[in-house]
């Protein structure tokens, strides 16, 4: 039954907060409004994994879920940096 | 017994339902926002406070010591993380001179930086149309 309800009623909430939030990724006027736009893409699909594991019954996947935040913090800390130094065209 | 798993089941479907809103929701504001600085300060808690219940779900569901500290854990870093990651884009949106939204009524960052040798770098953002 779960499994069920999730596919029906929470992968497509999600996939179109992913088509949203990719709209603005190609749009964005500036160069942090892209990298923001890719913090939420990489939030929504670490709340997929999430869901996914939820829906299988497959608890390991936790484990991708966790090590998949840590690569989009880290990734998003350096370019945070990196627009920091950069000190021109945003 | 069955009835007490269908009242879990239900449960854990509204706050997955509830998650994947606030998801949409900051998927909505990032889309909507007139600036860099709104559409990163709706962003940031809404994310937050989804992916605290997804994986709150993901705990109730699966009712066990290893998986259910490592979700923990993950909602922990999640909610250290973030607000954290938003505010280092944020300061360093202002400081390569981003312009701010024109109903903006006050620059408190500005005000502070004001003199030094830091701030937004206006000078160097000469061709603000691009």
């Amino acid at each position: 039954m779960l499994e069920t309800a999730a596919y029906i009623f929470v992968f497509p909430i999600l996939s179109a907060a992913l088509v949203l939030s990719f709209i603005r990724l190609v749009l964005g006027p500036t160069l942090p409004d892209r990298i923001i736009a890719l913090e939420t893409i990489a939030v929504i699909s670490v709340g997929m994994i999430v869901v996914f594991a939820i829906a299988t019954g497959e608890g390991v996947l936790i484990d991708l879920a966790s090590v998949w935040a840590v690569v989009s913090f880290v990734s998003i800390i350096a370019f945070a940096y990196y627009i920091e130094r950069w000190r021109g065209k945003p | 017994m069955a009835g007490e798993t269908v009242i879990l089941e239900v449960f854990i479907f509204v706050l997955m339902i509830l998650g994947a809103l606030f998801m949409l929701v900051a998927a909505l504001g990032i889309l909507r926002m007139p600036d860099v600085f709104t559409r990163m300060s709706c962003n940031a808690k809404s994310v937050t406070i989804g992916l605290g219940f997804l994986l709150f779900a993901f705990m109730l569901h699966f009712r066990e010591l290893g998986v259910g500290s490592r979700a923990l854990a993950t909602i922990a870093f999640i909610a250290l993380t973030i607000p954290v990651a938003s505010h280092r884009i944020g300061r360093s949106a202002y400081l390569s001179g981003v312009s701010l939204w024109e109903g903006t009524i006050r620059d408190e960052l500005g005000e502070a930086l004001k003199g030094t040798r830091e701030g937004p770098h206006k000078e160097d953002a000469g061709d603000e149309k691009r």
